[in-house]
């Protein structure tokens, strides 16, 4: 058993005005993983506004937007005997049924390098 | 003198009522580490209750008459013990002219002993299950058969674990005089989840007998009710707790079958549903609900809440979002289980099915005979092939029985 995390990218802003359908959808897929015993930290939602980037340079500039087209809107971590078994949970989440997608990496521990 | 009771009804009553109280104010004085004078004095207050009553009748008020014979014993072995020279006084009072310290039976002494002592029996040096005993040895005047009976253990185990969990309390530098706030702040997550969990033992309990579990889940609200009582532990998650077990045993008599089987809620005469804890219950949420907070205890107490509702469309929805919450605070097989069943009430048992067989909780009794009620109506097979092995897995008694006749009814 080891940890991954989830990293959930839209393209649009998925905390705007979801209906409770979504909001349903959202919180029975996190809960079925509780469920599981497999949820390792539930995350954060990440705001779409209020957003910086830090560059080399002295630059900061608006929203982590302006090279990429999609941006992070939140994150967790699960628990999952393989790489396979997180695909699953991944597989399952709503945000793919509004255009988004989810990247899913295994969380290091302190010998391994990649 | 029709109707009015023997000594030897009388009795066991007043000492399962008054035993607790007494030695909580006892306690008070004395303080833990002297527990067991306490406890004599108490005893022997009940003892020459049975000498005295047996030969005279009952007195006219015997509970007045019980709190002045354990103030005259406590005044007695007081002015005779040499422990009282030595340590006891000086613990009671610097003032060496001070002769006789205050004992008084007021409700008033009663409740602020017995919360004194529901805090000093959930110490956190003892496990959980050694705080459920104790607290049913000191806080409720259960005896040892009676725990053993209630946890399905032996004398000896029971004995044992309440000897260690005894030297614990005289060990603890715990005041019971003197209730401090921060104490308060300290120990209250911990005796709310005792109280919790002791409610629970007799609600879930494995033991047949109906009269102990009744017995645990009133003395646990009784408990929880001391707190509500008070400002300083009248908390929103007190509140909450105790409107949770107002909510569950308002099922009670609608949940114990002739044979000491558990009636499913589903095929419970809702007529034997008790609405005056019912009431209560909405009462204690409504007091729960008055801060933001949402503990674990708030909600449980709002799926207990909607267990009580007839379902007007959203009942199912409602509870598998309190569920979904719920599961998040804490994950317990039992939840998961829960939560699964509403899922499966919300999103059609196929559904379900699918989202049950995900928890993988092969060695649990209740995983399988949930299982079994999802594949009723579809697969009568696959159903009493899941009700088969909960009951291989269950020691309950009570739940076997349940079982079985699942069995039959699938008409196989």
């Amino acid at each position: 058993m080891r940890e991954f995390m989830l990293i959930f990218r839209n393209s649009t802003n998925s905390h705007d005005n979801p209906t409770p359908e979504q909001l349903q959808d959202r919180m029975n897929w996190l809960a079925g993983i509780a469920a599981q015993n497999k949820l390792a930290d539930k995350g954060n939602r990440l705001s779409a506004s209020l957003a910086k980037t830090v560059k080399p340079g002295n630059v900061v500039t608006d929203g982590p937007y302006t090279e990429i087209k999609e941006f992070i809107s939140g994150y967790m971590i699960v628990k999952a005997d393989s790489i396979e078994e997180a695909i699953e949970f991944a597989r399952a989440n709503p945000v793919l049924k509004a255009g988004g997608n989810v990247e899913v990496r295994a969380i290091l521990k302190p010998e391994e390098k990649s | 003198m029709a109707g009015t009771p023997s000594y030897q009804e009388l009795l066991p009553h007043l000492f399962r009522l008054e035993y607790s109280k007494m030695t909580a104010v006892l306690c008070r004085l004395f303080g833990l580490k002297h527990i067991e004078t306490a406890e004599d004095i108490v005893s022997e207050t009940f003892l020459k209750a049975t000498e005295v009553w047996s030969a005279r009748g009952i007195p006219e008020n015997p509970t007045a008459w019980l709190y002045t014979v354990a103030k005259n014993k406590t005044k007695d072995y007081l002015r005779h013990v040499s422990i009282f020279e030595t340590q006891v006084k000086q613990a009671l009072n610097d003032d060496e002219t001070a002769q006789e310290p205050d004992i008084e039976f007021t409700s008033q002494t009663i409740a602020d002993s017995q919360l004194a002592m529901i805090f000093a029996v959930c110490n956190p040096a003892n496990s959980t299950e050694s705080q459920i005993c104790l607290a049913l040895q000191i806080l409720c005047g259960f005896s040892v058969e009676e725990i053993a009976d209630a946890f399905l253990s032996k004398n000896e185990t029971i004995k044992k674990r309440l000897l260690r969990a005894r030297a614990n309390l005289r060990a603890d530098n715990f005041q019971v005089g003197q209730l401090q706030e921060a104490t308060i702040k300290e120990r209250l997550d911990t005796v709310l989840r005792t109280l919790y969990l002791l409610f629970n033992e007799g609600y879930f309990s494995k033991s047949g007998n109906h009269l102990i579990r009744k017995e645990l889940c009133s003395e646990a609200m009784r408990l929880t009710l001391v707190l509500t009582e008070n400002p300083l532990t009248n908390t929103t998650q007190a509140n909450a707790l105790l409107a949770l077990m107002c909510f569950q045993s308002s099922r009670l008599d609608a949940r114990a079958g002739n044979e000491g089987e558990t009636i499913l809620y589903e095929q419970q005469d809702k007529n034997l549903w008790s609405k005056e804890l019912i009431q209560q219950g909405n009462y204690y949420l409504v007091n729960a609900c008055t801060g933001d907070e949402a503990s674990k205890y708030h909600l449980e107490a709002g799926i207990a809440y909607w267990h009580t509702t007839p379902d007007a469309g959203s009942k199912w929805n409602h509870i598998l979002q309190l569920y979904n919450q719920l599961i998040l605070i804490e994950y317990s097989p039992m939840t998961a289980l829960n939560r699964t069943f509403a899922f499966a009430k919300v999103y059609g048992y196929p559904s379900g099915i699918k989202e049950a067989e995900k928890l993988g909780l092969h060695h649990n009794s209740h995983y399988h005979s949930l299982l079994g009620y999802l594949y009723t109506s579809t697969d009568a097979g696959k159903a009493a092939g899941h009700y088969q092995e909960a009951i291989r897995l269950t020691k309950s008694a009570a739940e076997k029985k349940t079982l079985m006749r699942e069995i039959e009814r699938l008409g196989r």
